[in-house]
């Protein structure tokens, strides 16, 4: 073998060519046009909400609150006004905001820890990954809404900040059981021994030679996770524990409109036929990510 | 077999001490128990009392051991919203969360497996199609929004079935369907997949070409075999019914476990927050260690495993 070709074998995938690798695959497969127009609506809605919004989302307005206006009754409140007066629209545009908001950044912040934990245990094996895999089993198995009111109770209550702890704190070990089981493989791969031998550093090999080829999979749990997360956000919010009362997040606009039920009942089914709808699309939309990219994970 | 259950309890039991560590260390942190008791016009003398009246002046660790020590003999501290003691509240409230959980997982099953029966035999049709869909919005509706919306039709709108607390089986009919929707899902989409299986089998094609009945082929040959791993997922399945509890319990009124939790961390009444979560911590872990014995039992190869 010629230095030359070593060096080829040596070179860890980059980065960028995983990545546009990713781009050809879900170019070639069959879209799934309404949930990827879902997706794209909502994310146009989290980064346009202001712009979008005909009012403000807090703004109260109590003579409009007390004409009960309703969906479709009213061309300048299309989905009418709840009970303070607010426009129903703008604050479901706003809902978007926060959902996407929360679950993006938690689900982040998870697939950081989660992957490099994944990493770290199954490249460096041992008592460390015996460690890490005992508790993200514990993690995995544990009833999600449960804990993330324990991580809540401990941070002392509602908050954006401390949803996203509370959720991050459920979604890592999804990531981190995933990932490590597909570095165990890659270990045993040639460019990995080649840099082993070559007297490349384990935390280098880890990020430079391991990490880029994980990077599909982070991606296909990160979508799979989309839905599950705005539903334990929702769930959160809708209990009290997370989004602060006030705010237009779509589990309080549930909660809210459940004390007028009997004649304004829409001011619940509205909110929470978005949430369905939301996570529905992205439930299926995560399902064809995987099936298009990766279809050994399909059974896990 | 002995062996194996031994390690099993030996490990649940760790695992619960790791998680009364966290939540009461974790508590700690979050601030002084005796400032929620003080008033404006408490002194600070005063503030002390309460502080040795609590046991508050010793440090942390050796709380923790007395409250440990404390918990084993049935004392699990005061309710200081409700001026009672934790452990009589959760005698309470932990038969009703049960009762709603085990109504929830029947209700599950009893739709859902027939359900999925009924999908795997007219494979690709409407129906199968139909069920599918259900399959997928039972997994994507917030249970929350479910329950409020079942309140809406069936008690507000044509007020036939009871929609707040416990009583009498009426009392279960709405709340335990709601807590049921998200594993009736699971049920469903297991037992399709299951049945296909089984039915593209040897077995099942050799009863057909014996020539016996449709009926008797799908349910006496095919299902019995098809039914295993979706009995097992009964045992997974605690899971999600812990977490509707929770969510189901506030909307119904119904008086649980999962919201005592909940009212204890609005109005931060440490010791039932920290009773109420290694409660439901508990009663997670009894479950899945029975369940896993349960499989030892049945599958010998996780027992060696």
């Amino acid at each position: 073998m010629s230095v030359n070709e070593a060096e080829n074998i040596l070179k860890p995938p980059s980065t960028i060519q995983n990545v546009l690798g990713f781009g050809k695959k879900l170019k070639a497969a069959h879209i799934p046009w309404i949930p990827t127009f879902i997706l794209v609506l909502l994310l146009f809605c989290a980064v346009f909400a202001p712009m979008l919004a005909p009012y403000d989302p807090k703004e109260a307005d109590v003579l409009k609150g007390v004409q009960r206006i309703g969906p479709f009754e009213s061309s300048e409140n299309l989905l009418g006004v709840d009970i303070l007066g607010r426009d129903l629209l703008s604050r479901l545009i706003h809902g978007a905001r926060i959902s996407a908001f929360i679950s993006l950044v938690s689900l982040g912040f998870g697939a950081v820890v989660g992957t490099s934990l994944g990493i770290i245990s199954g490249y460096i094996g041992g008592k460390t990954d015996a460690f890490i895999m005992r508790v993200s089993d514990g993690v995995m198995g544990f009833p999600t809404i449960l804990l993330a009111l324990i991580i809540v109770a401990i941070q002392g209550g509602a908050g954006i900040q401390n949803v996203i702890i509370a959720i991050m704190a459920t979604v890592w070990a999804r990531f981190a059981r995933q990932i490590r089981g597909e570095v165990l493989g890659l270990k045993e791969r040639d460019f990995v021994t080649l840099a082993v031998v070559a007297g490349v550093p384990a935390h280098r090999i880890m990020i430079r030679h391991v990490f880029p080829n994980v990077i599909n999979t982070v991606l296909i749990i990160i979508s799979l996770l989309v839905g599950q997360t705005i539903l334990l956000e929702a769930s959160l919010s809708f209990l009290g524990v997370g989004v602060p009362p006030g705010e237009p997040a779509w589990g309080i606009m549930v909660a809210e409109g459940r004390n007028n039920l009997i004649d304004l009942w829409w001011l619940s089914l509205i909110p929470g036929l978005a949430i369905t709808i939301v996570v529905i699309a992205m439930n299926l939309f995560g399902d064809w990510m995987r099936d298009t990219l990766d279809p050994k994970l399909r059974r896990s | 077999m002995f062996r194996f259950i031994l390690i099993r309890i030996v490990q649940s039991i760790f695992t619960l001490l790791v998680l009364s560590v966290v939540v009461f260390f974790g508590a700690e942190m979050t601030g002084d128990q005796a400032l929620v008791l003080a008033t404006a016009d408490t002194t600070l003398e005063e503030l002390e009392a309460i502080r040795v009246n609590l046991g508050l002046d010793k440090p942390a660790y050796v709380r923790y051991g007395d409250y440990l020590w404390d918990a084993v003999r049935g004392d699990l501290g005061m309710s200081g919203s409700q001026r009672r003691s934790v452990s009589e509240m959760l005698i309470e409230r932990v038969p009703a969360t049960l009762q709603l959980a085990a109504a929830g997982l029947l209700v599950a099953m009893s739709i859902g497996i027939p359900l999925g029966i009924l999908a795997a035999v007219k494979y690709n049709t409407i129906f199968d199609k139909f069920a599918k869909a259900f399959a997928v919005i039972g997994m994507s509706a917030p249970q929350f929004w479910v329950a409020i919306m079942l309140i809406f039709l069936f008690g507000a709108k044509w007020g036939v079935l009871p929609t707040f607390g416990k009583g009498g089986i009426d009392h279960y009919v709405l709340p335990a369907f709601a807590i049921s929707l998200f594993i009736m899902a699971g049920f469903m989409r297991l037992t399709r997949s299951s049945m296909l299986e089984v039915l593209d089998s040897e077995f099942v094609k050799f009863a057909r070409i014996k020539g016996l009945s449709e009926r008797l082929v799908i349910y006496k040959h095919a299902l019995k075999n098809a039914i295993i791993p979706v009995l097992t997922f009964g045992g997974v399945s605690f899971a999600g019914l812990l977490n509707g509890a929770i969510v189901v319990e506030v909307v119904f009124a119904w008086p649980g476990l999962g919201r005592m939790m909940l009212d204890s961390i609005r109005q931060r009444d440490t010791d039932v927050i920290l009773a109420t979560i290694l409660v439901s911590g508990l009663l997670y872990i009894v479950m899945s260690t029975i369940v896993d014995i349960l499989y030892a039992y049945v599958d010998p190869r996780i027992r060696f495993g």
